[in-house]
């Protein structure tokens, strides 16, 4: 082991607040920032604690006990695969998704430096949809289909819009263009589902409303590892994004290179998108509130990509959570719990900016 | 004359229109260099080419001998310093995060802060007077405390080449003349070169060592003020007809254009002895 970490302050003015809190162990010095560490460890309890009580959700009503008994690897048959088999992956898929969509929400709306850039706003969740009908619809893709349909959906609506920013990715320009892309990819959605026969229109529908139902243990290792893969390079790039909020040339001035920041931030956020809505179809609003509800409980500037993650997956499994007992025993789809929420949630967003006066 | 920062046949367009043509530029080492012109001139185009910003479509911008696109983007950030002219603070940002933020190319993902880097920031909030704002947040102050704030971040950066688009832009008289006295206690410090474009003529002669003049993405006129500060010069820069007598208060030049009637008729009323 190499020498215990020593945590330090620092005291630029004689003002009694220690200001900078760095923890250290020999030549090595971190930022730390202690509320966001405290809220970061408060939601994640929070999200265990949930999941918990989730898997003694359902048809089939378990006591916590015995859910902690089957975890721990004793408990009956039956048990094991109500428990392990049905509900784990459905929680677990919750969280991992919820917790792409997050990271994905902080890295567009720090890139954008625009709170509303979230990707549901800005068509790529949309395209995600599309490109995922045109695999059932067209090609009459299975799940394997349908999850490369939408990752490829979200890269070329990505690209569209790009192409259509022509680089200006700040300001109401980035929205009125996702806003525009929206509306077209609905369009295409509708069409091809007016075109299609009753079973593939029912299967395209279903996969539409962003449902966890479907949650398997192949699905939740590949969102799991491509939230893991996707989380190296965002992590790398998290403290370039809070300096890109500067504007391009103070962060430039820094020692920030704009360009290659932008690009890596742009794929690792597309990815992420077309991964996690390939799993479940698309989720509204855990991109675009959790980085901000994480930022706000935070208090910090930069994009805080844990804190979002933590707080997506915590967003979606309480959405989830909500869908399954709200109106027990009719389950309302966790994409439709989160866009209920969600709109409420943006027409408040929107009201205090036209406030603001942006 | 030494430079450590020079342009050599630059070329600066946005998309096809192009600004700057063909231009070479020596900053003088220790100098305070302020660039002025009329609007649209280029000046700013001209500063953010040599702080890198733009990437010349011809010739080169040196730094300390090299092409500044060859070194790295931290390793040119220890160098060269840039304050733009509208930066953004992020929302709900310090004072201290704000001016902490200019050690980040002398910092890695593994040495986020160091002595040195308290040490850069605490001198860097002293010598710009925001000490006691330090936990104040950014955008609840005023346009002078912010700008020295910014100032302060850039200081931070322990550069030795500073360069400002426009720094008193916005700014009151005596906010534009406070950031003006601080910027010259930092080159009487002897450590720094200052490059800034300013807009207002005398102000550049008060404060400039070295003067250029530029207009119409050309160097018209380079040196110290009072050796190419004229009525001449004023109108083939600005197109300015006018008189340059010493300033009251400094003895550095000083433009009095010439009156409504004069100025149209292209003859000045003379009014020295």
């Amino acid at each position: 082991m190499s020498a215990p970490a020593e945590s330090q302050r620092c005291r630029i003015a004689d003002t009694g607040r220690p200001e900078i809190h760095t923890v250290g162990a020999g030549p090595w010095t971190v930022r730390v920032h202690p509320r966001a560490v405290a809220v970061v460890v408060g939601l994640a309890v929070v999200a265990v604690a949930l999941g918990a009580v989730a898997l003694t959700l359902g048809d089939f009503p378990l006591p916590l006990s015995r859910v902690l008994a089957t975890l721990a690897g004793s408990g009956s048959r039956v048990d094991r695969f109500v428990v392990l088999d049905l509900r784990a992956p459905r929680v677990a898929l919750a969280l991992v998704v919820g917790a792409s969509l997050g990271v994905a929400g902080a890295v567009f709306q720090s890139l954008a430096r625009n709170s509303l850039a979230s990707p549901d706003l800005l068509g790529f969740t949309t395209g995600a949809a599309t490109g995922a009908l045109i695999a059932i619809v067209v090609f009459g893709a299975g799940a394997g289909g349908t999850a490369v349909g939408a990752v490829v959906g979200t890269l070329a609506t990505a690209l569209v819009a790009l192409a259509l920013l022509g680089g200006a990715t700040g300001g109401y320009r980035l929205v009125l263009v996702g806003i525009g892309l929206n509306a077209i990819l609905v369009a295409v959605d509708n069409y091809l589902i007016l075109r299609s026969d009753l079973t593939v229109a029912t299967a395209a529908q279903t996969w539409l409303v962003g449902s966890l139902t479907g949650g398997d243990r192949t699905t939740v290792a590949v969102v799991g590892t491509g939230l893991a893969v996707l989380l190296v390079p965002a992590l790398g790039i998290s403290r370039r994004l809070d300096l890109l909020a500067m504007g391009d040339e103070a962060a430039g001035s820094v020692g920030v290179p704009v360009a290659s920041t932008r690009a890596v931030a742009l794929g690792v956020g597309v990815v992420l998108v077309g991964i996690a809505t390939a799993a479940v179809g698309p989720i509204a609003f855990v991109a675009l509130a959790a980085p901000q509800l994480a930022r706000r409980l935070t208090g910090t500037t930069g994009p805080g990509l844990v804190a979002a993650a933590v707080l997506g997956g915590l967003l979606l499994l309480a959405g989830d959570v909500l869908g399954q007992r709200l109106a027990a025993p009719a389950q309302f789809p966790a994409g439709t719990m989160t866009a209920a929420i969600g709109g409420l949630y943006l027409v408040w967003l929107l009201a205090r900016e036209w406030r603001a006066g942006r | 004359m030494t430079s450590r920062l020079e342009a050599r046949g630059i070329t600066l367009a946005y998309d096809q229109r192009t600004v700057v043509e063909d231009l070479d530029l020596a900053i003088p080492d220790g100098s305070f260099t302020v660039v002025v012109g009329p609007n649209a001139c280029g000046k700013s185009t001209l500063l953010r080419g040599l702080a890198r910003m733009i990437r010349p479509a011809a010739g080169q911008v040196l730094l300390d001998g090299a092409p500044i696109s060859s070194y790295g983007a931290k390793e040119a950030a220890r160098r060269l310093a840039l304050l733009p002219q509208s930066p953004v603070a992020p929302d709900g940002i310090t004072v201290l995060d704000l001016v902490a933020r200019g050690r980040y190319p002398h910092q890695s993902l593994l040495r986020q802060w160091s002595r040195a880097d308290e040490e850069a920031v605490r001198r860097a909030m002293g010598a710009t007077g925001v000490a006691e704002l330090a936990e104040r947040v950014v955008g609840e102050l005023s346009g002078g405390q912010r700008q020295r704030v910014w100032i302060a971040m850039v200081l931070a950066q322990d550069t030795p080449l500073l360069l400002l688009d426009e720094p008193t832009t916005f700014l009151d008289i005596a906010y534009q003349l406070e950031v003006l006295d601080l910027l010259a206690d930092l080159h009487a410090g002897g450590e720094k070169t200052l490059v800034a474009v300013l807009h207002d003529l005398n102000q550049a002669c008060r404060y400039a060592t070295h003067l250029v003049a530029v207009r119409a993405g050309a160097v018209v006129a380079a040196g110290p003020p009072s050796e190419i500060v004229d009525a001449a010069l004023l109108r083939e820069v600005f197109g300015l007809v006018g008189e340059v007598v010493p300033d009251p208060q400094t003895g550095t030049p000083m433009v009095v254009p010439a009156g409504r009637e004069a100025r149209r008729s292209g003859t000045v009323a003379s009014t020295s002895p």
